[in-house]
């Protein structure tokens, strides 16, 4: 059964009592949560996920959002997200509930799931093939994955990259898409079709929403990709876009580097990441109208199959 | 600490003293009979790896299930729990042994004898217990007159003590075994650095040089040693009776129960360990962590061991109180293994480890501080 099928009286009953048990991707979770922004978080951008009956007996992270406790969500309204129990973050503002989800889900994924190599970037595929987009805040990354997945492409991830360790393909997990400050409006303007949630302002990251996945990307979450492209965006005023050829060994020196677990992989890590830098085209991105950035993306993706298949 | 006392008197009339450990713990029931997974419904899983996660006990379970040829019983969707956690023991056991040369280096100019203690001496020695042990820190236990040479060539190699009190770096120079905790600056790696395996103010602390005389080298790693057998076994026991904050309680004592089998091979390991215990007069502790070993892992002990220390078992009400404690601090530290006396039982254990640290009139001020001057102080926690 999917989210969006379940009576809304039902979810919030279920969210604060014994909690509603999602598949994402790879991951099975059980949320609970006595909050109304919660409930409303998952309702708006969760619905094409499938949901079990919450007596579902194994779920990989069992996750709650809830007020620290009555006396002190008096004087300071505020909220924790627990992990079966353990609180790995220091409370933040009630008002970012929702996020702070998001959040947590992340962490739990990144670490722990350790059959994967997992690298600190967004993955959206076309035609068979994945582009990973590495890059540091504020380089648009989210931007461009957003308008990328509202053009068609499919969305993987907009924050981990899972690499199976085992067959070197990059599984889903395509859960909303977070977006930052500025890109709130742009994409709203970029497209009818997106659905973004209510903005949480004042996070550490400034002011944040999620966007809803597309159907099709949730309908297709089981659906592993072979790596096609590391691309490194970089959204500059006014600049023209730009593709160019990018090193190697310098890619997989920056992957290495920004994957959050490669030094708990060992040598496996290592072998992971060399046999994926073998595979993809690795380019810089320079790009300032989100239109022509698509307009690149579509290109790259409708060039003849390249010969480097995996070895 | 921001509970009252008051209580201790009422716990010990009301503590239900039957069950040994409480019915929910799924982790030692699998290590005492690892078939019973056959058994298991996916939601028995679900509790298991939540279990054992909590107690830091997921690689050596993997481990536990390849060793007994079951790993294929584990349903598909909890498989990779296991593995990923042998994958992390398996990258920690070679960081362990690299940063035991590092540190084997940065002392080597000073010519003392170097050992290491506890998880990391299981790793150099290969023995059993390293089974997917995760590490925060290594131990290393060194002479008390070579501390300060110790402590200085280890900054110098770029280890340093950080976010300590001030009162905690009194206390821990003026009344512990060892030294504040020093975190290397670039790895973030942290070596506790020992001079005794127990506080000079614990009610017996055996002499460090006795130790160390028995100390046995590592093959392959010259310059490096481990307790003997038989000391490494009583710094397992007396640790864990002697520490405050057991949150891997029952991890620890799996370490035990792994070492006491593995020494049980040799034929007389049993009467040399009473002897060694009458020698070092930790007879008290070892009693309790034979009892407990046993009943959590049901280790084989022989009865003979228990006639050894019969002499020095507590009263039987005693026994019965420090049951109802053990049996649930040392049970996994996950809501399904917790009742309604948990938290006071992990209180008693608490002040009770403190109580054999050091005397009261060291031990009140101690409390008064860590309940009310620390309160919202987030650090490391030394005691």
């Amino acid at each position: 059964m999917k989210l969006l099928q379940l009576p809304q009286g039902d979810l919030r009953e279920r969210l604060a009592g014994e909690g509603i048990w999602l598949r994402t991707g790879p991951f099975s979770i059980r949320v609970t949560s006595n909050l109304e922004t919660v409930a409303e978080g998952l309702s708006e951008l969760y619905g094409q996920f499938e949901v079990r009956n919450s007596r579902e007996a194994f779920a990989d992270f069992h996750v709650a959002v809830n007020p620290p406790s009555l006396l002190r969500s008096w004087f300071r309204p505020q909220v924790n997200f627990s992990f079966d129990g353990v609180e790995p973050f220091k409370p933040l503002p009630l008002s970012q509930a929702y996020p702070m989800l998001e959040w947590g889900l992340n962490w739990c994924v990144s670490v722990h799931a350790r059959q994967y190599l997992i690298i600190h970037a967004a993955v959206v595929e076309k035609n068979g093939l994945a582009a990973i987009l590495p890059a540091p805040p504020g380089s648009g990354k989210s931007t461009l994955t957003a308008g990328l997945v509202l053009s068609g492409w499919r969305l993987l991830s907009d924050e981990l990259t899972l690499i199976d360790r085992k067959t070197g393909l990059i599984h889903a997990l395509p859960r909303p898409v977070s977006l930052k400050n500025e890109s709130i409006p742009i994409i709203r303007a970029f497209s009818d079709e997106a659905f973004i949630n209510r903005a949480s302002h004042d996070t550490a990251k400034g002011t944040v929403a999620h966007m809803r996945p597309p159907k099709s990307s949730v309908q297709r979450q089981h659906e592993a990709t072979r790596p096609g492209w590391v691309i490194f965006p970089k959204w500059t005023s006014g600049a023209a876009t730009k593709l160019a050829p990018r090193s190697k060994a310098q890619t997989f020196m920056f992957l290495a580097q920004n994957a959050f677990n490669y030094s708990h992989l060992g040598a496996d890590g290592f072998r992971v990441g060399i046999t994926l830098i073998e595979q993809v085209d690795c380019y810089d991105f320079t790009y300032s109208r989100l239109d022509d950035a698509v307009a690149t993306f579509d290109r790259l993706a409708a060039a003849p199959a390249r010969v480097n298949a995996p070895h | 600490m921001r509970h009252s006392t008051a209580w201790l008197p009422r716990l010990q009339e009301s503590m239900p003293h039957t069950e040994m450990s409480p019915p929910s713990d799924l982790v030692s029931r699998v290590f005492r009979d690892p078939a019973t997974i056959r058994k298991f419904s996916l939601g028995d899983w679900d509790r298991l790896v939540r279990q054992a996660r909590h107690a830091g006990l997921l690689a050596r379970m993997h481990d536990l299930f390849a060793a007994q040829g079951i790993s294929s019983v584990i349903p598909n969707v909890a498989r990779w729990h296991f593995e990923a956690a042998a994958t992390l023991a398996e990258k920690q056991k070679i960081a362990v042994r690299w940063e035991v040369g590092q540190i084997r280096a940065a002392l080597a100019g000073l010519e003392l004898p170097l050992i290491v203690l506890k998880g990391a001496a299981y790793v150099m020695a290969e023995l059993p217990a390293a089974s997917g042990r995760l590490f925060s820190d290594i131990d290393i236990l060194v002479p008390r007159e070579a501390l300060s040479e110790v402590e200085s060539a280890l900054m110098l190699a770029g280890w340093h003590t950080v976010g300590l009190s001030d009162y905690d770096q009194r206390y821990y120079r003026r009344w512990m075994h060892e030294i504040p905790p020093m975190q290397h600056v670039r790895r973030a790696t942290v070596i506790d650095v020992h001079h005794a395996i127990l506080p000079d103010t614990a009610r017996y602390h055996p002499d460090s040089a006795e130790l160390r005389r028995r100390a046995v080298g590592v093959p392959d790693f010259p310059g490096l040693a481990v307790l003997s057998p038989e000391d490494r076994i009583l710094h397992s026991a007396t640790h864990l009776f002697h520490d405050g904050e057991l949150p891997h309680g029952l991890r620890d004592l799996s370490d035990l129960d792994l070492l006491l089998r593995e020494e049980a091979k040799a034929p007389d390991f049993w009467s040399r360990l009473a002897s060694r215990t009458e020698e070092l007069q930790l007879e008290r502790s070892l009693f309790y962590a034979l009892r407990y070993v046993r009943h959590f892992f049901a280790t084989p002990i022989p009865e003979h061991m228990d006639s050894a220390l019969a002499s020095s078992a507590p009263g039987r009400s005693q026994l019965a109180f420090m049951d109802a404690i053990f049996r649930r601090v040392l049970a996994p530290a996950h809501r399904s293994c917790e009742d309604r006396f948990t938290s006071a039982a992990r209180m008693a254990a608490y002040v009770r480890a403190h109580w054999l640290r050091m005397p009261p009139r060291l031990l009140l001020p101690h409390l008064f501080h860590k309940a009310f001057i620390s309160l919202y102080q987030r650090e490391p926690n030394p005691a």
